[in-house]
């Protein structure tokens, strides 16, 4: 088996899904207990917290929620909630997960004003678009940190910085937050500078059904889930010990001799795509060429190209259809994902590629290859020579759509 | 554990003359299976009746649902035994009146007697007056309405005994499943086909089903829905065995051998063709499709003649002269409506030409088909055939 899908979800590291296990047989005290049993809990809390801050930039607070979706929400909702009297416009971009167009969607039907800035041909998000949308009215700038389509790494530090200069000029208090879920675990975290960072735990070989969200130390936003005042007021429930304590661990595994991993993952990513344009014709890149292995690397301005996270290849085969390549890979064990849900509907194209500017035809016939630390270059051989047969075979019928 | 009583009544099996004990004895086999899951649940005739029993624990709702799944059904009511007094019957009725009106808050009722067993002293009309009475004195709230009642209770005195009951749950009617023969549905995951194969076995076909997909074109998805769509079939009709055919070779011969246009056509002939095939090897006698006139290219009255002509076996359209509202309909009814509509891509669509031919002229399509090895294409798609048992 051939799994390309990690851009979806990866597979949990053993020693994560071993340390999950103890602690639900082990560790089953509610650490809001007072005994022992529920002290002993609220240590593996506390220590997984700082384990978690400790990939964060500085003074920051970690609130524990169910995942990346969850963690958007609250960010969006929370901010809102917060600032509603300041401003009602808040700033996001055309390519952001669901978790963020939906929120968005909903606030707008709250009277909320939400502007979305577009993005150039390679997925990078139009940063002029984003300095011109700002205004006095404005509360919030949400930007993903890598997008999950086109592996583009967004300018975020340049963005927060343009935030921050802005703030201190107009005297507003703009609040920055990014979707880090597909950046996480992939690429150095610590420069990351924003306000707000969402995080899931499964992106990283971690369980499924936890993650977290970043806070700046003095944002003080008003409690997304009330109940009994878990994680300092901000979202009560009691805490999911062993997916919290599978998250650090999937977190220190992940980081670990990152270096190395990013640059076999470039390698990988390198492989298939000159494997993959040599073999076949009419093969189009969607997104950056160049792959970048840190956050700051990416910028929209004259001395930056846009560059991409070294854990996504998205490629349209034309003439073919994502779909049914898609079908034919998983007969050889080998599995990725596309870019149109339904090949009939055109409601189903992706909204990435679509932003990006491909047609119906060039989303039809996307494909997306996400890596994790687990592929080889072996692998990426066999995955050349299968997609070369699949895409051969369809295009001879390839009249047809 | 006492026991509750289901009149079960059958429609066109009690208008059968000499085959009458026949259909009788399937019917009941049918209804028997139906309540196989209650423990100490009976099923008999008397006198042109089936009497059901099952533990009173068992929620009527759910009785009633499996019986009236059953073909030849007509209609179902829970009912109330008594003694062939009327001062009993009376009492009796009056119980069950005071347990309406608690959970009804019934106001007005009616009661209209029926005596099978002319021995019975007590008149058909005189049934219902005396019986109304007895109800009147015992609930007081109640009043009599003869023209729109609340409730309208039937007291019924037969030989065995005497039945009180009030509403019919209407059965699909039709004919017991097995008493028909058998037939081999060609399903695809649209809202047509398994209405097709409904309505054959409402008339008491045995149905087994062919499935046709283009994988890796259609997805694994695409068949799953298809296997859902039977197994609601299946609540009605018992286990239910569907051959699954991929069409992709043959569709990929089809589009690189012979002219865009009559893709489609050209496709279902070998769906047709394969479809005999395999019904004829697992002993069916006819084939069954969800076609419909004039709603889709290919069933405009030219395309199914071309279609037609290369079976030798009788084809059942039993859609044939509905309109889609009404087909849309009987699917909500069934229960496969929900399940048809999911988006999935079925191999009709996978190949589906810009301007499709719609007035074929069967010459023409044959020298089209001439280009490919027919007989060899087919044997290989039914060589290639999967098997799989779908239960309800």
């Amino acid at each position: 088996m051939i799994y390309l899908d990690n851009s979806a979800t990866t597979r949990q590291y053993d020693e994560v899904t071993e340390l999950m296990y103890r602690v639900a047989k082990e560790t089953y005290g509610n650490p809001s207990s007072l005994h022992s049993l529920g002290f002993e809990a609220n240590n593996m809390l506390t220590d997984a917290r700082r384990d978690m801050e400790s990939f964060m930039a500085t003074g920051g607070e970690i609130v524990f929620t169910s995942g990346g979706t969850e963690s958007d929400n609250m960010a969006l909702v929370s901010t809102a909630r917060k600032m509603k009297r300041r401003g009602k416009r808040i700033i996001t971009t055309e390519v952001e997960h669901p978790a963020v167009l939906e929120t968005c969607k909903r606030l707008a039907e709250d009277g909320f004003d939400i502007v979305y800035a577009g993005v150039d041909d390679t997925g990078l998000v139009k940063t002029e678009d984003l300095m011109q949308a700002m205004t006095d009215d404005t509360i919030m700038v949400s930007v993903m940190t890598v997008n999950n389509e086109s592996g583009t790494i967004q300018p975020v530090n340049e963005i927060g910085r343009m935030i921050r200069d802005y703030n201190k000029k107009h005297g507003t208090g703009i609040v920055f937050h990014t979707d880090a879920v597909q950046a996480f675990g992939k690429l150095p975290f610590s420069q990351l500078d924003a306000d707000l960072v969402s995080v899931s735990a499964h992106k990283f070989h971690g369980p499924r059904g936890t993650g977290f969200l970043y806070m700046r130390k003095d944002l003080k936003l008003p409690a997304f889930i009330t109940g009994g005042g878990q994680e300092n007021h901000y979202r009560s429930s009691t805490e999911n010990l062993p997916g919290i304590a599978g998250m650090a661990l999937a977190a220190k595994m992940s980081y670990e001799k990152l270096d190395a991993k990013m640059a076999r993952m470039c390698e990988v990513n390198d492989h298939l795509y000159k494997g993959l344009t040599a073999e076949l014709k009419d093969v189009v890149l969607n997104g950056p060429k160049e792959l970048g292995c840190s956050i700051s690397s990416a910028g929209s301005g004259s001395a930056h190209t846009a560059v991409r996270c070294p854990a996504v290849l998205n490629l349209t085969f034309r003439g073919t259809r994502g779909e049914v390549l898609l079908h034919t890979l998983e007969q050889d064990g080998i599995f990725v994902s596309t870019g149109s849900a339904c090949a009939s509907h055109k409601t189903g194209d992706s909204h990435v590629l679509s932003a990006m500017g491909l047609d119906h035809k060039a989303i039809e016939g996307a494909i997306r290859f996400s890596f994790s630390e687990f592929n080889t270059v072996e692998e990426m051989d066999i995955v050349i020579d299968k997609v070369k047969m699949a895409v051969n075979r369809f295009r001879k019928l390839g009249s047809f759509r | 554990m006492e026991k509750k009583l289901y009149i079960v009544r059958c429609g066109e099996v009690a208008l059968k003359g000499m085959n009458k004990p026949y259909f009788e004895r399937i019917l009941l086999e049918r209804v028997r299976k139906a309540i196989e899951c209650y423990e100490d649940a009976e099923a008999r005739w008397i006198d042109g009746l089936m009497f059901v029993r099952i533990p009173a624990d068992i929620p009527e709702d759910e009785v009633i649902g499996r019986c009236v799944r059953v073909f030849g059904v007509a209609s179902v009511s829970p009912a109330i035994e008594a003694p062939k007094d009327i001062n009993e019957i009376g009492r009796l009725a009056a119980e069950y009146m005071l347990q309406i009106i608690e959970e009804e808050g019934v106001k007005t009722f009616k009661v209209k007697g029926k005596r099978a067993d002319k021995s019975f002293a007590v008149q058909s009309p005189e049934i219902g007056k005396q019986v109304g009475a007895i109800i009147l004195k015992t609930c007081k709230v109640l009043s009599v309405d003869v023209h729109d009642p609340d409730v309208l209770l039937t007291v019924d005195v037969r030989r065995e005994g005497a039945y009180i009951f009030r509403d019919k749950i209407k059965g699909f009617g039709g004919l017991p499943l097995g008493t028909n023969g058998k037939g081999m549905i060609l399903m695809s995951g649209g809202i047509d086909s398994p209405v097709a194969a409904f309505m054959m076995a409402k008339r008491g076909m045995s149905i087994e089903a062919v499935h046709f997909h283009s994988y890796p074109y259609t997805s694994q998805r695409a068949q799953k829905k298809v296997e859902d769509l039977v197994k609601v079939l299946a609540g009605y009709m018992g286990t239910i065995r569907m051959h699954v055919v991929n069409l992709l070779p043959i569709q990929e011969q089809i589009v690189q051998n012979c002219p865009e246009d009559e893709t489609t056509l050209l496709v279902r002939r070998f769906m047709m063709r394969i479809a005999e095939q395999i019904a004829v090897k697992n002993h069916n006698m006819m084939l069954i499709t969800g076609e419909d006139l004039g709603q889709v290219a290919s069933q405009t009255a030219e395309a199914l003649v071309v279609t037609d002509s290369v079976v030798k076996m009788p084809v059942m359209r039993p859609l044939i002269a509905m309109d889609k509202v009404d087909i849309m309909d009987k699917a909500r009814e069934i229960g496969t409506y929900d399940i048809s509509i999911q988006p999935y891509e079925d191999c009709c669509t996978v190949f589906l030409p810009k301007h499709p031919v719609t007035k074929p002229k069967l010459a023409r399509i044959e020298k089209s088909e001439a280009a490919l090895d027919v007989q060899a294409l087919v044997d290989a798609a039914v060589a290639s055939e999967e098997i799989i048992e779908i239960r309800p």
